[in-house]
């Protein structure tokens, strides 16, 4: 396939980035995506041009690394699916391809296709979370949980952490990623003990980080790599009214220990 | 070079136990005192990390990735095995030692693996206390599978995402610490470097992978958390930035390397589809226990998998060895695959395959069973081959997946330079010559959450240690030493990317030191590598600077690493004169063409010491003994 | 922090503000129209709803505050959330393509401000009688008369059908995401709590739509 990508190039945070086109041949429809950008930078560096930078790791959809925004979609237009899993099949010989880097300010651009996305590492630290220490914890079949809601939690332990949601939210809110794991702690019995404020020290922070709120029109449920259901959004919402109305001038939400 | 494996006297069953006694103790006051760096962001080391700091260490943590959930243990699918018996189905701790030991081919230490299935049932627990959501049975009790290598259901599964969720509880340990201030995490930093003061580990080098500035880190211990070196072939089962590197410098500081020909090859990954592939995708073993592995009878079958009938299919695998059937050990099964293969009854268009085939399983359980078992791993197989596996047979074939070898370490988990701990994939220690299903995630938490605690206490505790600031000038020779080593890559104006020779030497190390090895590949291989690692230092191209964020000097550094480690792997393989595990050296098998063992010979580990730049490495031995098990030969007929 | 500052100035709890104002506001036009339909029962009942209405002053007045600060709330809310959505994404995506988002949320914004001005309108029209001179020779309590006035113009029965368009395209939105964001939704009963917003806000805007239809048509007067 011959192709033509349109790719955001910027340098540093601090200079202003712009699209950069450039031309490909001969890219075979097995290749991953991201394969088809390892042959880019080869042909770059073979150039003596600077490759394009973009992140990626486990290339097999899990660890959340990859990012992109593929044509105006986040991670492409393949639906649940991350751009390391995705295949130049879904594509047609001259296609021109538009790539850009998440795009939020709580995302800020490294360089090119690469971004910052410790916002969310915070707003674990914040709260998302079991408070328990290595050690002195009960037997694993002390508790005994209903297949259906340990299954559900599954469902929404499954996030893998990329930032699609935002990437592709209008607002750049990052509530599907803040309510699947909500959701899946408010729906264990083990995460029930700090439900309240876990909910809002971790929408709390989110705000901090200067992510958008929810217009509910569930595009991130559309790009989400792991298919998350919006109905943890509405969890998350029920938890935290739930939470601010029960909530105790005393009860600190950000004092642990 | 001293090998001391330390291990306590006493009764087998008695050893951790007693020497958790023995051990001395860090008083509560004293913890906040001691600084100890973290190195790697996996189960091993987030786990580590998370425990000492809940005990009041300070602790420093440092991870490539961007963020420490990305570590690589994300990508396990399977399970975990522990010996809980729940299923009642005559599982014991010493069972699972037993499978451990025998499965790792008799050449773990036995001390090491009984400590792991000891410890194995608390991992569980734990791991249920901070959320992870488990499968479950109706009654709400957990749920398990089994597994290669054992006749017991043992393996706890999270679907096929039992990595990522094992990592994620991990993950949120630390994340807990982390806000409460008594981690702190460096992300995007790769260590380049082990500072050693007095013989002591004292601290590291780090480069900021997105400002590029060199960075020194003291502390009272330095724990290497930092995976394996699978890498080292380009293509495998690893995440893509995994490296043998920070393993590699503690090597070159004194660290004794152990077995590094270790490797083993998982039966059922995704086949290459082309010169462009970057990495290769693993199914779950798990798959395994509802699919079976054929090949047609006949030699060049083109004929589509549906129609060739059933008469005149191989199950080779339920042939061969009757009673494990399609659940044998990893090294078995991939080398069973690449017999047929080589016999050319290989499937696909490059004829290195094997089918996988679940239509028995299907209608006997029903497609909605077998999609709530494997849909994840189902939908990644459609993804990557556009083949729909619900209605034609997965293609697979062995793939690089797991290093057995490792930085050698005692029954403490220390190195042979004090104050240097490895845990996780990165050491030796428990696996043998192969690795069983399962058993990598049970390593890696047990020795973060339950030994490396206790053990790293006994070092700081036992050990005087001078306080030392980042100012001393062995940091400094350190940093200078890391940065020539960066200039002189970016100075190399060369025509060749870091990429392609990576991929050369991935070749050439999987045609010779891959699934079979030969005395003439082996010595082939020697004499190759040392002509690459030459051309690489003269040839190579990278852009930019070292002073801001540059993946292909990342990519270049890591290279390096492996093309000298390569040669390491090689040269023990060839010392290696015998067959086991994943090391199967094709001189040396039964006449059924099973690994044969040289246990007069060969019951030890290998340790590598470095004797300088451009000098052989000086080849040590620590024996084996065997007490509690009896060494034979591995059958699973 | 209170239930009150967590409500006003976190993303979740101003997004609550939102949808609970925004069931107010529905609360409201729900009862209006249901007195509006009094025009097809002839000028008597019309006129007597109207002035039964005002002889409660007590009542009227609280409502009339409940509906004010309903309407105050709604639009605080609405301006501060998309404020903070604009700077939660300083660069824009040169290309961008969404894939499930209707027109009614993305225009969401647009609406409301169609909507207000509407309103204001619509009050300037029938409760202060500013915009037709023509008003001053009806009595106090003759709103049927002011209707048949009123929507015999193309005109005006134009754009109060095209108001009510809006505000249809608002609701069916709106409505679905007052659900999601009091955490009503569960799996179960999202596909038919998510009918709901274009179910309701079609319904009535039939309502709505009627009235100066059916004038304008001739078929009261």
């Amino acid at each position: 396939m011959r192709l033509v990508l349109h790719v955001w190039r910027q340098k540093s945070p601090e200079e202003a980035g712009a699209m950069v086109s450039y031309r490909l041949k001969e890219i075979s429809p097995d290749m991953s995506f991201l394969e088809m950008l390892d042959i880019l930078n080869e042909q770059l560096l073979a150039e003596e041009k600077d490759p394009v930078a973009f992140d990626h790791d486990c290339r097999e959809g899990i660890c959340g690394m990859c990012s992109l925004v593929i044509n105006g979609q986040a991670h492409g237009p393949q639906s649940g699916t991350t751009t390391c899993q995705l295949h130049m099949r879904s594509f047609k010989d001259g296609d021109e391809i538009y790539i850009e880097p998440f795009r939020a300010k709580a995302f800020p651009v490294i360089r090119d296709l690469v971004t910052n996305r410790s916002s969310f590492d915070r707003i674990i630290q914040a709260g998302g979370f079991v408070s328990v220490r290595t050690g002195g914890v009960p037997d694993g079949n002390a508790l005994p949980i209903p297949k259906t809601a340990a299954d559900l939690a599954m469902d929404f332990a499954a996030c893998i952490g990329c930032g699609a949601c935002v990437a592709a939210c209008k607002n750049a809110s990052a509530m599907l990623f803040v309510s699947a794991k909500v959701s899946q702690l408010a729906l264990l019995p083990q995460g029930k003990v700090e439900r309240e404020r876990r909910v809002l020290a971790m929408v709390g922070q989110m705000d901090q980080e200067g992510f958008g709120h929810c217009s509910n029109t569930f595009e991130c449920e559309a790009v989400c790599p792991k298919e998350i259901s919006v109905s943890s959004i509405a969890r998350l919402n029920r938890e935290y009214t739930r939470a601010a109305l029960l909530e105790r001038p005393s009860s600190s939400p950000t004092s642990s220990e | 070079m001293k090998l001391d494996a330390k291990i306590p006297s006493g009764a087998l069953e008695q050893k951790w136990s007693s020497h958790k006694f023995a051990m001395k103790l860090v008083s509560p006051a004293n913890k906040r005192k001691y600084k100890v760096i973290v190195v790697g962001t996996g189960l091993a080391g987030a786990s580590a990390a998370a425990t000492l700091a809940e005990l009041g260490y300070q602790v420093e943590v440092f991870c490539y990735q961007d963020s420490p959930r990305r570590a690589h243990s994300i990508a396990a699918q399977g399970g975990i095995n522990a010996a809980k018996n729940y299923q009642n189905d005559g599982d014991s701790t010493f069972r699972l030692f037993y499978d451990t030991i025998k499965g790792g081919d008799f050449r773990a230490r036995e001390a090491n693996v009984y400590r792991l299935a000891e410890v194995s049932a608390a991992i569980i627990d734990q791991a249920v206390a901070q959320g992870v959501p488990f499968a479950r049975e109706y009654g709400g009790l957990l749920a398990n599978r089994s597994f290669g290598g054992a006749q017991v259901s043992r393996t706890f599964y999270a679907r096929g995402q039992t990595g990522q969720q094992l990592l994620l509880g991990a993950y949120s340990a630390l994340s807990r610490q982390i806000g409460l201030g008594s981690i702190r995490m460096h992300t995007r930093s790769e260590m380049l470097d082990l500072v050693v003061i007095d013989g002591l580990a004292r601290g590291i080098i780090t480069r900021d992978l997105v400002s590029g500035v060199i960075d020194s880190w003291a502390a009272d211990a330095v724990v290497l958390a930092t995976g394996g070196y699978g890498n080292a072939f380009f293509l495998s089962t690893n995440a893509v930035g995994c490296n043998v590197t920070a393993a590699f410098r503690a090597y070159k500081k004194g660290a004794g390397f152990a077995n590094p020909c270790y490797t083993q090859i998982h039966p059922t990954c995704i086949p290459v589809s082309g010169e462009h592939q970057s990495k290769l995708t693993l199914m779950s073993e798990s798959l395994r226990n509802d699919a079976r592995v054929w090949v047609p009878k006949q030699k060049g079958d083109k004929r589509r998998p549906e129609e060739i009938p059933e008469n005149e299919r191989d199950y080779y695998l339920e042939r061969k060895y009757p009673s494990f059937g399609n659940l044998a050990p990893r090294d078995i099964a991939s080398r069973s695959a690449k017999e047929v293969c080589d016999e050319g009854r290989g499937v696909g268009e490059s004829a290195l395959g094997v089918y996988l085939d679940f239509g028995e399983a299907i209608s006997r359980l029903g497609e909605a069973k077998i999609t709530e078992r494997y849909a994840n791993l189902f939908q990644m197989y459609e993804r990557i081959t556009a083949d729909n596996p619900y209605h034609t047979p997965m293609r697979i074939y062995p793939a690089v997946h797991y290093t057995m070898g490792g930085l050698w370490v005692d029954y403490n988990l220390q190195s042979t330079i004090p104050g240097l701990h490895v845990i996780g994939e990165a050491n030796f220690s428990d696996h043998g010559a192969n690795r069983l299903g399962a058993s990598a995630l049970m390593q890696g938490l047990a020795d973060g959450y339950f030994i490396l605690p206790y053990t790293l206490a006994h070092y700081l505790a036992s050990q005087r240690l001078d306080k030392i600031t980042s100012d001393h000038p062995a940091f400094a020779i350190a940093k200078a030493e890391v940065s020539k080593r960066l200039k002189r890559l970016l100075s190399s104006k060369g025509k060749r990317s870091p990429r392609s020779f990576h991929r050369e030497l991935g070749m050439l190390l999987w045609e010779h030191c891959g699934m079979a090895r030969h005395h003439q590949g082996l010595s082939r291989a020697l004499a190759k590598i040392p002509e690459l690692r030459e051309e690489f230092w003269h040839n190579l191209h990278i852009s930019g600077d070292a002073s801001s964020f540059n993946q292909q000097l990342e990519h270049a550094g890591r290279v390096a690493d492996f093309l000298e480690f390569g040669e390491l792997m090689c040269r023990d393989a060839l010392l290696r004169e015998e067959s086991c595990g994943g090391h199967f050296r094709s001189e040396y098998q039964t006449p059924e063409g099973e690994a044969l063992r040289h246990d007069e010979t060969f019951a030890h580990v290998a340790v590598w010491e470095h004797q300088g730049e451009g000098k052989a490495p000086l080849r040590h031995q620590e024996e084996l003994v065997f007490s509690a098990v009896q060494l034979s030969t591995r059958s699973y007929k | 922090m209170s239930f009150l500052s967590r409500t006003v100035n976190s993303s979740v709890g101003c997004k609550t503000l939102m949808a609970v104002s925004g069931l107010a506001l529905v609360g409201f036009i729900v009862a209006h129209l249901a007195g509006n339909l009094l025009v097809f029962a002839g000028p008597t009942a019309l006129n007597a709803y109207a002035k039964g209405l005002r002889s409660y002053l007590p009542l009227l007045w609280a409502l009339r505050i409940g509906l004010i600060t309903a309407f105050i709330l709604h639009i605080y809310a609405g301006i501060r959330l998309s404020r903070r959505a604009q700077q939660a994404r300083p660069q824009a995506y040169v290309k961008r393509k969404t894939q499930v988002t209707t027109g009614a949320a993305q225009t969401m914004i647009l609406s409301g401000l169609l909507l207000l001005f509407f309103a204001l309108y619509h009050l300037a029209h029938l409760t202060f009688r500013l915009t037709h001179p023509q008003f001053a020779a009806l009595g106090e309590f003759d709103v049927y008369a002011m209707l048949i006035a009123s929507f015999q113009s193309p005109w005006t029965s134009g754009f109060y059908i095209l108001s009510i368009a809006t505000l249809m395209l608002h609701l069916n939105h709106g409505m679905a995401s007052f659900f999601q964001t009091l955490g009503l939704d569960s799996r179960r009963h999202a596909s038919l709590l998510f009918m709901a917003g274009p179910v309701f806000s079609t319904l009535l805007a039939a309502g709505f739509i009627a009235i100066p239809l059916s004038i304008f048509l001739g078929l009261i007067a």
